[in-house]
């Protein structure tokens, strides 16, 4: 790959991107959506957590995979349902997802 | 892609998973397949800026502005306990993102090497449980629930067939899941 298309194509990602992040609030143009868009929107953000959660946890190469990230999520979710504060959570997840890869 | 690439891709692009997707596809498949895969991962920025919208505020110059600090993190960090975003949570942990953001390539860059694998020490998990627990509370008010589990379903269900990027934009239609309004 020469360096000319190097940079034509971090040149088009970025323009991309950046029309990407716009689109939204360029759509909506400055207005309040319906009370009908709005619950709508206001579910786009669980829905969006969720898969992000998911291809985050069980995705690798593109495969669906259970490994030691699923074992720092769970431990996660215990921590929550007892409300531990975030930091415990997050440090509770990470070190379980650690311990679980030596073993 | 060398390192001044590498650190002019941090600072313009701004995205992770695209950058990801333009080193990982761009060598096999050639530049036109890799902006492809990049733009397909982002283009989930299209449902979340429309959630962001009514959130922004200023000219219509600003509000477009405002947008480009909208992250995965940031726009997750700045929600309420109402469901609504926070604006100044938004910009500052976009900006602080950023900042580091780029430093960190250019502090990659330098040190390419010196650093063990991060996944061995388990902090890739880090985002994902903070996702969780920012889904927490909106799963527990009930509207939410249907949206999540719509969500994360469509992500699994399209993960094995389909381009990475489209599991988390088709993941958007979750939220046409909930009750009707009375």
């Amino acid at each position: 790959m020469t360096a000319t298309s190097t940079w034509i194509m971090i040149t088009a990602t970025a323009l991309g991107t950046a029309a990407l992040r716009a689109a939204g609030p360029a759509l909506l143009d400055g207005r309040q959506p319906s009370n009908r868009v709005r619950r709508v929107l206001d579910r786009l953000a669980p829905a969006l957590l969720a898969a992000l959660i998911v291809v985050n946890i069980a995705v690798t190469d593109r495969r669906l995979t259970v490994d030691a990230r699923l074992a720092g999520l769970a431990i996660a979710a215990l921590a929550l349902w007892l409300r531990l504060p975030l930091l415990l959570v997050i440090l509770g997840a990470i070190l379980t997802t650690a311990v679980v890869r030596i073993i | 892609m060398d390192g001044p690439a590498a650190i002019a891709a941090s600072a313009v692009i701004f995205s992770g998973s695209a950058q990801f997707a333009l080193v990982a596809v761009a060598p096999q498949a050639g530049a036109g397949a890799a902006v492809t895969a990049a733009l397909l991962l982002n283009a989930r920025y299209l449902p979340m800026g429309l959630d962001a919208a009514p959130s922004l505020t200023g000219s219509a110059g600003q509000r477009l502005l405002q947008s480009q600090l909208l992250i995965d993190e940031s726009w997750a960090v700045a929600r309420r306990s109402d469901g609504r975003l926070d604006r100044e949570a938004l910009l500052v942990t976009g900006g602080l993102f950023y900042l580091a953001w780029v430093a960190g390539t250019a502090v990659g860059v330098l040190g390419t090497g010196l650093v063990e694998d991060p996944q061995r020490f388990g902090l890739d998990v880090a985002y994902p449980v903070t996702f969780l627990a920012l889904l927490w509370p909106q799963v527990g008010s009930g509207d939410g629930c249907g949206a999540a589990l719509a969500g994360g379903a469509i992500a699994l269900a399209l993960t094995p067939w389909t381009p990475p990027g489209v599991p988390l934009l088709a993941a958007a239609l979750g939220a046409l899941v909930g009750r009707r309004p009375r």
